[in-house]
């Protein structure tokens, strides 16, 4: 890529320059804005069970306007209930994209790929630019291309962990196998896990539980935003190799190898 | 402070008693012989084919908290997962000096969990009949109280006044007396309810599978049971009449709810009826074998003391003081990172303040535990007949109140989080 080249990915036609996807749950709600603007971000995921409020504090009402709403399905446990909520949020003005949550698990939170795969069929033969939240499985990930996914949105760790990249070597075969863009999702605690993950290639970068447990979250908001950019300059430059042990014998071992 | 204590008295006799009442109600509290087996189950009860009574019973048997060390307590501090060993070090004496890490840690699991969210809830009592005999609870059947039974326009009509106030989520509870408050009545109530609030708990006697197979299709979709207290022995004494006194019945109540289509159950033993470490230790582990069991359900645990009622005011918590309920939350919250944590109006406002900061998820406001009296509460006015409360509450703030406080905490409160699907 030139270096003054525009560095943009897109989710079903929709254009986005910020690789980095923030989460709302966790922390108070007038920090929302803080932190869109410090994390330099265009997109913000949301549960609809939070959004599903007549509270005279509504979240929709903290998230900037030129944010694009991601809800996600939180609280569905089966392809049904997530299209049921999916369909809820598209009522309630969230728009047409949807991040797929699916868990049979209230322990670890850990989603239930079958499940999301039957999802996404559905809600994307609705219209819908599904985003899919899901646990590191090629075949799972490619079933997801098929049923007409605009992302894949691999976990790093359980969710709230900030345990970083436990999974990277499959989160690295569905970079390399997967056209679709990877987000990574879930467990990344730090901004350094962040640039790693886009160094390895990753779309994006998708966050929550790192920055409400930080100590000042539009700082680390901030400084997300310069890892995942670092991390994404690092990947378009080419990254050198790094060798495992020892230097590289300066004289080659064939070079008696004369024809 | 456990030091030693003068035990409750919880016996007291009512003048308004028949000479026959009065003649059964001594007759139960002195001769053993006379009260039916905890155990027993009366016909219409379903029983289920479950070990987890037994695990968990077993464990709390064999729960030596003396036992336990500051270096079992260091070693379990210092493990990222809490095993149930590790529980059983946080939960003995020698955790103690340990209070203060073992609240940020504690702090540390619910942040990364919850993030700094709180939810309010509000809690509408709609009849306080019941048919057990309960000696430390102000509904029971012998304590002469004013009894009342709201109707289907006075519930509805509480409801709004409760909705009018911001509130999202309640929890319907009632007496435990099948007669008074048959499943059709509670059920009338969940449907009342669905017209006003997001969400719907139960906090009523325990039911077969069906029933609350048809409170679900009603609208509920929370059932808490309070086991009170693991310990059978004293359970026997405590629970002298009535379904309440079947232990095993109560015990599987959140299992039969689960079968029945709940999304989530909570749990609770009230602590200070007996050995407060050995029941917490086995309300979690109530808690964590039904995990396994059914692991996609949600779970809730809450931590009540006990509290004086109408006619005793003399009932203390027995040696739970705020430290040690404080390091039972710690503990759980440690334990169980992924449960939620609801801490009642029975505690002081400024201790419930301090404990969302650190391990609770759940708080009531604008609480009364009387019968059809919240429009006194909300609009400040006084209405003719209200039936007494369970207990005595310490933190009467309305959900204003509560909203403003928790959020100048640094927290956030939420008024719901919740879908029906």
């Amino acid at each position: 890529m030139e270096n003054n080249m525009e560095d943009c990915w897109e989710l079903a036609g929709h254009k986005f320059h910020s690789r980095f996807i923030l989460g709302s749950g966790k922390y108070s709600l007038k920090l929302i804005e803080a932190a869109v603007k410090d994390a330099g971000t265009e997109i913000v995921t949301l549960a609809v069970r939070r959004a599903n409020t007549q509270d005279k504090e509504n979240i929709l009402d903290y998230i900037p306007k030129q944010v694009t709403l991601l809800p996600n399905t939180s609280g569905a446990r089966n392809a049904e209930e997530a299209v049921r909520i999916a369909r809820l949020a598209r009522a309630m003005g969230c728009g047409d994209f949807v991040k797929i949550e699916i868990m049979r698990d209230s322990k670890y939170l850990l989603p239930d790929n079958s499940e999301t795969i039957k999802a996404t069929e559905i809600l994307a033969k609705e219209g819908f630019v599904v985003l899919p939240y899901m646990y590191p499985d090629l075949n799972v990930a490619r079933d997801l291309v098929s049923a007409g996914a605009a992302a894949v949105m691999p976990l790093a760790a359980p969710i709230g962990s900030n345990k970083g990249l436990a999974t990277k070597e499959f989160i690295q075969i569905l970079i390399d196998e997967i056209d679709l863009p990877i987000i990574v999702d879930a467990g990344i605690g730090a901004p350094s896990q962040a640039c790693e993950a886009m160094e390895m290639g990753a779309a994006a970068i998708m966050a929550n539980t790192a920055l409400a447990t930080a100590g000042n979250l539009p700082l680390m908001a901030a400084a997300f935003k310069e890892a995942i950019a670092a991390g994404r300059k690092a990947y378009l430059s080419g990254l050198g190799r790094v060798l495992v042990r020892g230097a590289e014998a300066s004289d080659p071992l064939t070079g008696f190898l004369h024809d | 402070m456990t030091e030693a204590k003068e035990a409750n008295s919880f016996l007291v006799d009512s003048a308004r008693l028949s000479e026959k009442a009065l003649e059964r109600k001594h007759e139960l509290e002195n001769n053993p012989a006379s009260r039916k087996s905890p155990l027993a189950y009366f016909p219409e009860m379903e029983q289920l084919d479950s070990t987890v009574e037994a695990e968990v019973l077993a464990e709390m048997e064999a729960y030596d908290y003396n036992r336990y060390t500051a270096i079992d307590v260091r070693r379990a501090l210092d493990h990222t997962t809490c095993s149930q060993e590790d529980f059983k070090a946080l939960l003995s004496p020698a955790a103690a000096p340990f209070l203060e890490e073992m609240a940020r840690r504690a702090r540390q699991e619910t942040s990364r969990h919850f993030g700094n969210t709180v939810y309010l809830f509000t809690p509408l009592y709609i009849a306080n009949y019941c048919e057990n005999y309960c000696v430390y609870c102000g509904f029971n059947c012998y304590n002469d109280i004013q009894r009342l039974q709201l109707d289907e326009q006075q519930i509805e009509h509480e409801m709004q006044v409760i909705a009018e106030s911001g509130m999202e989520e309640i929890l319907i509870l009632t007496g435990e007396s099948k007669v008074k408050s048959s499943i059709e009545y509670i059920g009338k109530a969940c449907q009342l309810a669905r017209k006003y609030f997001r969400n719907v708990g139960l906090e009523i006697y325990p039911v077969n599978t069906e029933d609350y197979r048809y409170l679900h299709e009603c609208g509920a979709d929370y059932v808490t049971v309070f086991q009170e207290t693991y310990d059978l022995e004293q359970y026997e004494k405590l629970h002298l009449l009535g379904h309440k006194r079947v232990f095993p019945y109560r015990f599987a109540a959140q299992e039969r709810a689960l079968r029945g289509g709940m999304r989530g159950v909570g749990f609770s033993a009230l602590l200070g009826l007996a050995d407060f470490r050995k029941d917490a230790l086995a309300t979690a582990l109530h808690v964590w074998h039904l995990q396994r069991r059914y692991p996609w359900a949600e779970f809730s645990l809450s931590c009540p003391r006990l509290r004086p009622i109408v006619n005793n005011d003399k009932i203390t918590p027995q040696g739970v003081g705020e430290r040690e309920l404080c390091q039972v939350l710690c503990a759980y919250r440690i334990f169980l990172p992924y449960v939620g944590i609801t801490v009642s109006s029975r505690e002081s406002a400024a201790f419930r303040n301090g404990i969302a900061k650190i391990c609770a998820t759940k708080i009531s406001a604008g609480v009364s535990t009387g019968i059809g009296d919240h429009e006194e509460k909300y609009e400040g006015h006084q209405e003719g007949t209200h039936g007494d409360e369970q207990f005595e509450i310490a933190d009467n703030r309305s959900i204003d109140t509560m909203y403003a406080d928790m959020s100048s905490e640094g927290l956030q409160p939420v008024l719901n989080d919740y879908v029906y699907v």
